[in-house]
Order: structure tokens, then C-alpha cells, then sequence
């Protein structure tokens, strides 16, 4: 279902996906924190990806989202944890989940 | 710095000795260097540690609640009426379950509060442990930011980080869970770390301050509307100055009353639900939105699609995610109002827009509050009035929430910012007696009075013994009509009069009920002279339940009906 291009996604009528990418403080409760943004909102994350980077004091967390009109403000909320340092927006193609699938056949 | 030195050489400050401390002397030190004077709570096993430590601070006086919601609100009412963080304590389980519905309050009206809870040792989390709960868990959603430390040493970072964290930015609550094994750890201390305090923010866009002072320049209608932030970030003498200088009408949230004295010429009052008529019809006609500290809030703008329709909209917010959540702002601002607001003034043209205000003034007029029996003290508006011709702009008003809640924020001549502590965003039921002896504790010189129901006042009515512990100047109004006064209103207007679960049937005597605590009363419907009791008793030192009762079919109106247009006002 990954060989959708972006052009075919919208015409399949298929919310269009995202993957934010986070760099957070390492330690218990940062990603209850970031979850629970979403589940509050009753915002489904689709796939969540996390890992210590460096000496292992930060985390790079990455979430894939569908994306509908709330996502902006989504993302200002993530912004707003203590514990997260920035986030970025990548389209549906960014390969962290693709490369991931063959784990999930 | 490292080397142990002896005690006796902590005397002089440059060179600072090591102490060995446990977990709860250093929160203790640490809440003193905050400059912290006051707190409340109630111990428990789990807490216990501290209270340990906390009763040889010669600093800190601790407030005794009688029930947790009450220390959480004391402390509410101290963080509203000075501004500064305050400090609440609970132990684990419900202790700090008890806490959530005010630190829950203190989230949604932006309120800078530290609450500290004990936690089951270390070893014991996760076990289901005596009086153990996630409170950990339980508190994310509802506070800015919050701990489970680890260790003692942990602990010299994190107190300090809470403080500015509760005061920076958009204030709000952070919680500090505390195991009891850590409150007990032993360690050195060297050195202190530096208090907690409001951080600096990055300086606001000049560009869109550019923008916005053009737009403003070039309105027609333009409107004024403050909330809370502006309260928040001492901005009310800025904001009253822009007002003058061009020529703004200006409406304030249920937040932000008292930031424009009620009886300014520019002052259209509250906006939304029960504001008056004209200045909703005001609203609706206006072609530019000036909102600072404001966040559109549901009561206030009633059915968004149709609020201000014919405006541009300039938000300015000290919380960036605030812009563009309700309403997509022409311009947003995302920085501290009190600075944009001064570097918008000087941008902003001196303009009489004559024409507008005459249409103001002409609407006000025509159609403002509706206020019958005014003259009579028994009546809800009458006695609202009353109270406040017996005092001045030196007293605090606290309410509980309810239609006392929207009568007094309608009616109280609101002149001062701080002056108004209420309930907003979460609308407690019970915020009203706690939240104002806090603010009685904060400023002992001022008279506060708190109007609060029948309803509202058995939700917290423990606290009246901390009242008369205290020995507070706290006057409580108590609009008895024997009713969940709002609930039985929207039942009648809403549900086709079906009644259900909001008349009470059996009451207690609550003018007993106070004596026994020890409080002072006066019944104002016995009274010979009504006016002159009430004098009386809002001039007597200490605390005082004042008890009146209200006709049940009494309404707060104007009333936009819940979801409707802010046009679509019922009554008034």
C-alpha cells in the first residue's frame, strides 16, 4: 500500500499521511506525554517508532499520523511539552515506516 | 566548594559550606528561597517526611485544609490574588487524587501553582502499594508539567524548574511527586541552585506588530477584547492606554474583568453568554477584532461561524498554539501582551472615531443590563449592589460557580485587576470559599467577600473551618434559593420545563451550619434593617456568612442558548 504516490493517495480519496519526527528528553513519561495528546483528542497514531540517539540522554521518537484538520494545532501542542526539543514534518513518503514493513508482514 | 567545611562557616555567604539534608529539608529550603510564605495541605502517611521538615521552617507558615481540594484551592486563590506560583501539599493516593479537580481549575485559567505530593517509597511503585495511585499519570493532561523524582539530589533541580515553569510563559500547574524513601534520602548539599522565576521570552514579531498597528489605524469599528492573559502578564494599564488612545471600545472575557474599571467610558463589559445586549450587538458589527490574552473561549463567542462576522481578527497571545485553534487570525502575535502592547501603542494613531462611539453609546443605551428590584437588597441584583456600597475597590471578590457567578460578574463594579477571582474555564463548584481565603491569606489587609449558592457552598464547606481557624477577613454571600440555580434555568428554557435533580428538597440551616463552625452570620430576610446589617457585618473584622434567600425562578439573562449565535440572546 506504500507504492501509492502522493497523486494517487488523493485520488483513492485516502487521508494523506504524515510522520513527525521528535527529538524528546530521554526518560520515563515523555512518551505518555506525547501519546496522550493524541488519545485525548481521540487522534489516532498510526505507528510509533522510538529510539535513544547519542549517549543516550535524548530519544528521536517518530510518529506516523493521518492527517486531517487538526494536525497544526497538533503539532503546536507537541511543541509545547517540556520534554520535547523540536519536531519536524515529513510527507507519507519519508522511508522510516516503509523500510519497517517487512517487519510487520 | 567541595571540601567539607564545619558548620558554623555557613555564616558567611561567600563561601558556602556542605550540609548533609535529607529530601524533604532540601524542598523545605528550596520553597524558602522561593521566598514562599505561606502554604496549604494536609499530611499523610507518605508526605509525612516532609511535614517532618517543613515544621522546623521558621519561614513557612502551613495552612491545615480539611480536605485536599480545599489546600488546592487556598493555594489558587493565593497564586490569583498575588500572581506569584503558591504552593499546595497532599500525600499519595487520595490525598493527590483529591488535588486533581483544582490543579485541573488551575490549568484552564492559566494559574501559576506548585502542588507537591507524596508518593509511596521507591521500591513499593507499581506494587499497589496502601494509598498508592499514578498520580504521575493521573496529572499529565491537566498541568503544564510534572515530575516523579527519583532521588534527593534529583530534587535541587527539579523544585526550582517547577517554579519557573508554573510562572513562565502561560503560568499554569506543574506537580512534583515525591516518593517517601527520597524525601528521607541523606545527601550533601555544597551549593544552592539559583530560585525559580518567570523567564524571559523571545521578543514578539515587529513585523506583525507593523501590521496590526496599521490595521488598527485604518478601522472603522474596531473592538477591544481582553482576557485573561492580560490580567496574567500585568499588561491591564497598557491595555487601558491603547483603549484611549484609539478610541477602542473595549469587552472583556469572564477572565479579565476588573482590567478596565466596569464604569470606563470604553468599557463594554463582559461578551458571550450573559453578556449585556449591546455589547454582544456591538460585537456583531464591529470590522476589527483586537484580542490579547484572549482565547476565544466557547462561552464567550457562542456559535463561532457567526461571531464577529464582518471583522479582521489581530490575536495576540503569550501561548502560540493558541493562534489560529478557534478563529484563523488576519494577524497573530505570539508573545508576552504586556510587551506587544507596548510596542504597539506607539504605532497605534490618537482617532476620536466619533461616529462609532456615538454608536456605542447609543446602543448601550438601548440596550443594556436589565437590572429590576436594584434598589432592593433581598433581590439577587439589589444585594449584589449593596454589598458593593459598602466597600471599595481595596476588596477582593471571589465567587463560586453558578448564577450567583454570572450575576456578580455581570453586576460587581470590577474596578481593579486582581481584584476578581472566579472560576472560569473547568467552572468549579466549590472554588468560591477556599479560593477566597486564600486570597485573604495572600492580602490580609484587604476585606474579601465571596458570593457563592446553596449548591456550590456544601462542596467545600469543610474549608469554613480553616476559615475560622484562620480567623480570616472573609465575608461569605450566600444566594440561597434552594436550587442548582443554572441547571434548573436551562431545564426550564432548554428541556421544556422537565425538572429533574435540580431543586433540593431537604436543606440543612446554614446559618447553623456556620455557627457551629464558629463563623459570625447574619439572615439579611430577618433582618430589621437590612442595609445597615449588612454594613455591619462587611465592616466587622473576621470571618462571616452572610445568608440570603433568592427566588428560584430568578434567571441570568441575557442568555445565548449553548451552541446558538451570540445574537440570538434570550431575556434582558
Amino acid at each position: 500500500m506504500n507504492a501509492v504516490s502522493k497523486n494517487e493517495n488523493a485520488a483513492l480519496a485516502r487521508p494523506q499521511r504524515t510522520v513527525l519526527e521528535l527529538e524528546v528528553n530521554n526518560h520515563a513519561g515523555v512518551m505518555s506525554h506525547v501519546v496522550g495528546l493524541f488519545s485525548r483528542r481521540a487522534y489516532n497514531v498510526e505507528g510509533i517508532l522510538c529510539l535513544p540517539v547519542g549517549d543516550g540522554s535524548i530519544s528521536r521518537i517518530w510518529l506516523l499520523v493521518l492527517e486531517d484538520r487538526r494536525l497544526e494545532q497538533m503539532v503546536k501542542q507537541v511543541e509545547k511539552l517540556e520534554d520535547v526539543r523540536t519536531v519536524r514534518r515529513h510527507g507519507a513518503d519519508h522511508a522510516v515506516f516503509e523500510r519497517l514493513e517487512e517487519f510487520f508482514r | 566548594m567541595n571540601a567539607p567545611a564545619p558548620q558554623t562557616a555557613r555564616q558567611t555567604d561567600a563561601a558556602p559550606a556542605s550540609e548533609t539534608l535529607t529530601g524533604a529539608q532540601i524542598v523545605v529550603r528550596l520553597l524558602e528561597r522561593q521566598g514562599v510564605t505561606t502554604v496549604s495541605g494536609i499530611p499523610g502517611g507518605a508526605i509525612l517526611p516532609f511535614y517532618d521538615a517543613l515544621s522546623a521552617s521558621e519561614k513557612i507558615r502551613h495552612v491545615l485544609a480539611r480536605h485536599e481540594q480545599g489546600a488546592g484551592f487556598i493555594a489558587q486563590g493565593m497564586a490569583r490574588a498575588s500572581g506569584q506560583p503558591a504552593v499546595c501539599l497532599a500525600s499519595s493516593g487520595p490525598g493527590a487524587t483529591n488535588l486533581l479537580t483544582a490543579i485541573a481549575d488551575a490549568k484552564l485559567d492559566s494559574i501559576p501553582l506548585v502542588a507537591i505530593t507524596g508518593q509511596v517509597p521507591r521500591s513499593m511503585i507499581g506494587t499497589d502499594a496502601f494509598q498508592e495511585v499514578d498520580t504521575y499519570g493521573l496529572s499529565i493532561p491537566i498541568t503544564k508539567h510534572n515530575f516523579l523524582v527519583n532521588s534527593a539530589e534529583e530534587l535541587l533541580e527539579v523544585i526550582p524548574r517547577a517554579f519557573t515553569l508554573a510562572a513562565s510563559g502561560r503560568p499554569g500547574p506543574v506537580l512534583v511527586d515525591i516518593p517517601k524513601d527520597v524525601q528521607a534520602q541523606a545527601i550533601e548539599v555544597s551549593q544552592w541552585p539559583a530560585p525559580g522565576g518567570r523567564q524571559a521570552r523571545p521578543a514578539p514579531d515587529m513585523a506583525a506588530i507593523e501590521k496590526a498597528a496599521a490595521m488598527i489605524n485604518a478601522a472603522e469599528r474596531p473592538i477591544l477584547y481582553l482576557g485573561g492573559g492580560v490580567v496574567h502578564s500585568g499588561a491591564a494599564e497598557a491595555a487601558v492606554a491603547l483603549a484611549e488612545k484609539a478610541s477602542l471600545p473595549t469587552t472583556m472575557t469572564l477572565m479579565a474583568l476588573g482590567a478596565m474599571p466596569v464604569d470606563h467610558p470604553l468599557s463594554i463589559h463582559m461578551l458571550g453568554m450573559h453578556g449585556a445586549r449591546y455589547t454582544n450587538l456591538l460585537l456583531e458589527e464591529c470590522d476589527l477584532l483586537i484580542a490579547v490574552g484572549a482565547r476565544f473561549d466557547d462561552r464567550a463567542t457562542g456559535k463561532v461561524a457567526a461571531f464577529c462576522p464582518k471583522a479582521q481578527i489581530i490575536h495576540i497571545d503569550i501561548d502560540p498554539s493558541e493562534l489560529d485553534k478557534i478563529k484563523n487570525a488576519h494577524v497573530g502575535i505570539a508573545g508576552d501582551v504586556g510587551e506587544v502592547l507596548e510596542k504597539l501603542s506607539p504605532l497605534v494613531e490618537a482617532h476620536l472615531r466619533k461616529r462609532w462611539l456615538t454608536h456605542m453609546g447609543d446602543l448601550r443605551s438601548r440596550f443594556r443590563l436589565q437590572r429590576p428590584n436594584l434598589e432592593d437588597p433581598r433581590s439577587h441584583y439589589g444585594l449584589i449592589q449593596a454589598v458593593a456600597d459598602c466597600l471599595d475597590d481595596s476588596a477582593s471578590i471571589a465567587t463560586d460557580v453558578g448564577q450567583h457567578q454570572m450575576w456578580v460578574a455581570q453586576a460587581y463594579p470590577l474596578r481593579r485587576p486582581r481584584q476578581w477571582l472566579t472560576s472560569g474555564g473547568l467552572g468549579t463548584m466549590g472554588f468560591g470559599v477556599p479560593a477566597a481565603l486564600g486570597a485573604a491569606l495572600a492580602e490580609p489587609e484587604r476585606t474579601v467577600v465571596c458570593f457563592t449558592g446553596d449548591g456550590s457552598i456544601l462542596m467545600n464547606i469543610q474549608e469554613l473551618a480553616t476559615i475560622a481557624e484562620a480567623g480570616a477577613n472573609l465575608k461569605i454571600v450566600l444566594m440561597n434559593n434552594d436550587a442548582l440555580g443554572l441547571v434548573y434555568q436551562q431545564q426550564e428554557l432548554f428541556y421544556g420545563k422537565r425538572y429533574f435533580a435540580s431543586k433540593f428538597a431537604g436543606q440543612p440551616d446554614f446559618l447553623k451550619i456556620a455557627e457551629g463552625f464558629g463563623i459570625d452570620t447574619l439572615d439579611l430576610d430577618t433582618a430589621a434593617a437590612p442595609r445597615a446589617a449588612l454594613r455591619q457585618a462587611l465592616q466587622r473584622p473576621g470571618p462571616c456568612l452572610i445568608h440570603a434567600f433568592i427566588d428560584m425562578n430568578e434567571k441570568v439573562y441575557p442568555m445565548v442558548p449553548p451552541g446558538a449565535a451570540n445574537t440570538d440572546m434570550i431575556g434582558g
